[in-house]
């Protein structure tokens, strides 16, 4: 066991974890952060994605202990300092982006991190950059046009509500 | 318009604040003080004898309490199947032990044989390398035609692998033969209706908990309906009645089906707490989902279509394998069955149908019901033969469909598969698919794609499905056993909020908004006064749960039944303060007036007098209010719909790329237009993975080669465009007091036959006449292995 500490959501934070924990265990048994997801054990349903000193990463795919030190933000540090959605939380609700929720943490976080690098991308690159993304519920067609919106273009012309 | 938050409008969801901000409370965020970790040991080998079994060394490991295998399920009943069928022959089908640890052999890869309970989940992992299981392996049998044909026995004791033989409609098998020798044409088709796994992005979670001074257990699961589950488990499996059992699906992250079963892990965490005096907790990994959930379909098929000299369809005639895996899941034979044969007239005329369908054991996975289930399977062949009968006939396949459409006026119709369609305009919904999806200017924008090297196709499929499952004393007849109603209470609290609990379960479908919706149209109070609440046992009435397109049809109704029961007493409370006769009480947008009077109480008026009766007809009435109702639907809901898939495809590579994607539905009315949407592109989305990504594939030995999701190709983001989908051709339900229809499998319903009719349509097109079929997944090999074949 080895003691490591971050910042979470602008906290510091501090845990003791084994060398094969990773970053999503800790974050949702040690920090008792539930909103990060585990869909899968191949790194390939993104469920798991929170920032690393602001990069998108899948959580599950990183030690604990290898990002001593960092900045972590996860789907709990999302919402404005006001406990209010922010802009693309509120384009997720608005455009029925999630069904059953599981995916929705990554989702947002994948999405925030595409905007973060590209504030007004086109179609092909929202699918293309939400690749490492699963949704079983939503067949994405909302989702894309919720990160569309939150990039403040104008969906109301893609086919069908 | 409808009034913001009541039927019809787009209500944004309530339960999205919490998804959105990591509040949600699945199963795996529960963890009870004093928990223990399960690690289950499943086997590798499709087929074995298990020798022996040595767990001394990995008790003595760090952490570990305890090392299950089956003789501390001596006294357990196996996991049990909710529904019989009954072959030609008027056998019952044939009915093996599912033990929830395996007992003596081990029939698929994943099948349990031990499980580690530690203090840590690393524990009770690193143990389970040290647990020493000697397995003879066994000849493996995958194919189910070997399976039936003298192929190694998965079970040896019930001495065939032939579950059951079923004929439907058995008397009008002479009278289709007898069709087929007169026909004028014949098309015939074989077909493979791939196996798929449902892949739910939560893996399954079960945590067991136990109060050892009550006898109380208590189970967290993920499940679609946690009152199927408390009854099975708590009659069947480890006898606990269900006063002492509660039983708790909390936030689910989808099911599409795969969740509605009882499952071993739910009866080993609940009885592990129980000798260990421990809470238990279990987790999936998803390489454990891959072989440890139900999977879906998995059909071989023969379907034979008669026509007469003017193309109408005189009979239709099919045999199927039914491939049921290792074991029987819980509602697993009914799915190529009841849920299938009865579908197989679609939406046309065609007076004669015999199905035949053998349904086979073999050393896989179990299969059970998935999106759709059986309907998706009967459309499939359908649409398929149909498009394959017009162009052997060179016709139009949308003016052989049309030609053979069941017509508006012929509704309620008695199809020869036994049910009776109440309502549907299926003209209507071809017209507005036509019309969508620009079909008149399909010509053109297939020379473009000509100029460009590409073929262009366009596939169309029509669908019907029988939903909102369903009335009770028909399935009964049908070898169901269990009720299919639906339950709901609702709590008029004292100052006029109101608590619903419904034995609906949502995982996904938005029922806490949906729900509201109704009940604040019905009362005229806004819908923020209004919480539903399900999932827990313990506090809502028996209900069915949710899957089948249920959850409005059915448990809507329950809803909506209590809640009338609640306006007649609140009318009778309103009558008596008014001093006026209770026939000229009217309630509208929370008010109750007195016809023809200005006298007026509000929607608390009565809510108070009803707790606070002091000015009260307590010598006639009960204080109080607050109604459950169960609704038996006396007929399954049809929705049905005409689906268009536009797909250009690249002779050079095989590679199929989807275009356009349009979908006409009737689903009756509709509660909130947004949910409906979204609950359509998410069944296309699977529809559409089925018929070009997805596929499960075992090897000869029975190691599943598609075990993880590099192997198993889901639908990305990048896969799939834009739909366009509509739903305004409604026909309301006649028989449910809301009109609604389901709208939650149609998708993965009409779109895989509408992808392979575009497929096999742009071929054509481009010259290549001898396809006449390609099986799904229609992968760039599969097709250019087509165009080359
Ligand atoms: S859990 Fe991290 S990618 Fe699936
Ligand atoms: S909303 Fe359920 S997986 Fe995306």
């Amino acid at each position: 066991m080895t003691k490591v500490s971050m910042t979470v959501n602008g906290k510091a934070v501090s845990g003791e974890v084994e060398g094969r924990t990773l970053l999503s265990s800790f974050l949702r048994e040690g920090l008792g952060l539930t909103g990060t997801h585990v869909g899968c054990d191949t790194s390939q349903c993104g469920a798991c994605v929170v920032h690393v000193n602001g990069k998108a990463m899948k959580s599950c795919t990183v030690f604990a202990q290898d990002v001593a030190g960092a900045e972590i933000c996860t789907i709990e540090g999302m919402a404005n300092p006001d406990g209010s959605l922010s802009v693309i939380q509120q384009a997720f609700q608005d455009h029925h982006g999630l069904q059953c929720g599981f995916c929705t943490p990554g989702m947002v976080m994948s999405a925030a991190a595409l905007l973060a690098e590209n504030p007004r991308p086109t179609e092909a690159e929202v699918r293309h950059y939400l690749e490492g993304n699963l949704c079983r519920c939503t067949g994405y067609h909302n989702i894309i046009k919720a990160v569309l919106a939150a990039s403040g273009q104008d969906v109301t012309k893609i086919a069908a509500e | 318009m409808p009034k913001d938050g009541g039927i019809g409008a787009r209500t944004k969801r309530r339960e999205d604040v919490r998804f959105l901000t990591g509040k949600g409370r699945y199963t795996d965020d529960i963890n009870i003080r004093g928990q223990l970790h399960a690690h289950f040991i499943r086997s590798q080998v499709a087929h074995g004898r298990i020798r022996k079994i040595d767990t001394r060394d990995a008790e003595a490991m760090p952490g570990v309490v305890k090392v299950f295998t089956s003789a501390d399920f001596a006294g357990a009943g196996g996991l049990p199947c909710g529904w019989q069928v009954t072959s030609r022959d008027g056998k019952p089908m044939l009915e093996p032990k599912h033990p929830v640890l395996a007992e003596g052999k081990v029939r698929h890869v994943g099948d349990p044989i031990a499980v580690v309970v530690a203090e840590t989940l690393d524990q009770a992992r690193d143990a389970a390398e040290a647990v020493v299981i000697d397995i003879e392996e066994l000849p493996a049998v995958i194919d189910m035609k070997a399976a039936v044909q003298g192929g190694p026995l998965v079970h040896d004791e019930i001495g065939s692998n032939l579950c059951y033989d079923w004929g439907f409609v058995e008397e009008n098998k002479a009278a289709v033969d007898e069709a087929f020798a007169r026909a004028a044409h014949v098309t015939t088709l074989e077909l493979v209706n791939n196996r798929l796994i449902a892949n739910p992005m939560e893996p399954r979670v079960a945590v067991g908990d136990y109060e050892d001074h009550s006898g109380m257990h208590t189970l967290y699961t993920t499940s679609q309906n946690p009152h199927v589950i408390r009854l099975l488990m708590g009659a069947f499996v480890l006898s606990i009645p269900e006063h002492k059992l509660r039983v708790v699906a909390p936030d689910v992250g989808g099911g599409f089906g795969s969740k509605i079963y009882h499952y071993a892990e739910e009866a080993f965490v609940t009885k592990a707490a129980q000798v260990l005096k421990r809470p238990v907790k279990w987790t999936a990994s998803r390489s454990e989902a891959f072989i440890s959930d139900a999977q879906g379909r998995d059909h071989i098929t023969r379907i034979e279509l008669a026509l007469d000299a003017d193309h109408n369809f005189t009979a239709l005639r099919c045999e199927t394998y039914a491939n049921m895996g290792a074991y029987l899941s819980t509602f697993a034979p009914c799915i190529p069955t009841w849920l299938h044969g009865t579908l197989l007239a679609g939406n046309y005329r065609t007076p004669l149908i015999y199905t035949n369908v053998k349904a086979v054991f073999t050393n896989t996975v179990p299969v059970d019901a998935y999106r759709g289930a059986g309907r998706p399977e009967a459309t499939f062949q359908l649409e398929r033969v149909i498009d394959k009968a017009a162009r052997e006939l060179g016709v139009s396949p949308v003016e052989l469909r049309r030609k053979n459409f069941i017509k508006p006026d012929q509704f309620p119709y008695q199809t020869p598969v036994a049910v009776v369609y109440d309502t549907g305009n299926y003209h209507a919904t071809l017209d507005k698919l036509l019309e969508l999806s620009d079909y008149k200017g399909f010509e053109a924008r297939a020379a473009e794609s000509k100029k460009r090297g590409k073929l262009r196709g366009f596939g169309l499929a029509h669908y019907i499905e029988a939903c909102g499952i369903a009335p009770s004393n028909l399935v009964g007849q049908l070898g169901a056993r269990a009720g299919l109603y639906e339950s709901a209470t609702v709590r008029v609290n004292a100052t006029g909020s109101i608590t619903v609990f419904t034995g609906s379960h949502s995982h996904g479908q938005g029922h806490e908004t949906t729900f509201a919706q109704v009940i604040s149209e019905m009362i005229g109070i806004d819908a923020s006064q209004v919480e539903i609440v399900h999932g827990d046992t313990s506090n809502t009435p028996m209900g069915m749960g949710t899957y089948g397109s249920r959850s409005l049809a059915v448990g809507g109704s329950a809803m909506v039944k209590a809640t009338n029961k609640i306006i007649n007493k609140a009318k009778k409370i309103a009558a008596h303060l008014m001093e006026a006769s209770e026939a000229d009480i009217e309630l509208k947008d929370g008010k109750f007036t007195v016809a023809g009077t200005d006298k007026e109480k509000s929607w608390v008026d009565i809510t108070l007098a009803a707790y606070v009766p002091h000015n009260y007809p307590l010598e006639d009435m009960e204080p109080g209010l607050e109604e459950t109702a169960f609704y038996d639907p006396s007929n399954f809901t049809y929705p049905a719909g005409a689906y268009g898939c536009e797909v250009e495809v690249d002779p050079e590579t095989g590679k199929v790329e989807i275009v356009a994607f349009t979908a006409a539905d009737d689903f009756g009315n509709v509660v909130n237009p947004m949910i409906v949407e979204g609950q359509v592109h998410g069944g296309l989305a699977q529809g559409i993975g089925q018929a070009m990504l997805e596929n499960c594939v075992y090897d000869e030995n029975g190691q599943l080669l598609s075990g993880s999701f590099m192997d198993y190709a889901m639908p990305r983001a990048d896969d799939l465009p834009f739909y366009r989908v509509d739903h305004s051709c409604a026909t309301p339900c006649t028989h449910n007091p809301l009109g609604v229809k389901g709208c939650g499998e149609a998708g993965a319903i009409g779109s895989p036959p509408a992808v392979v009719n575009a497929v096999i349509d742009a071929l054509h097109r481009g010259g290549f006449t001898h396809v006449t079929h390609i099986d799904m997944p229609v992968s760039p090999a599969r097709v250019w292995q087509a165009i080359h074949g």
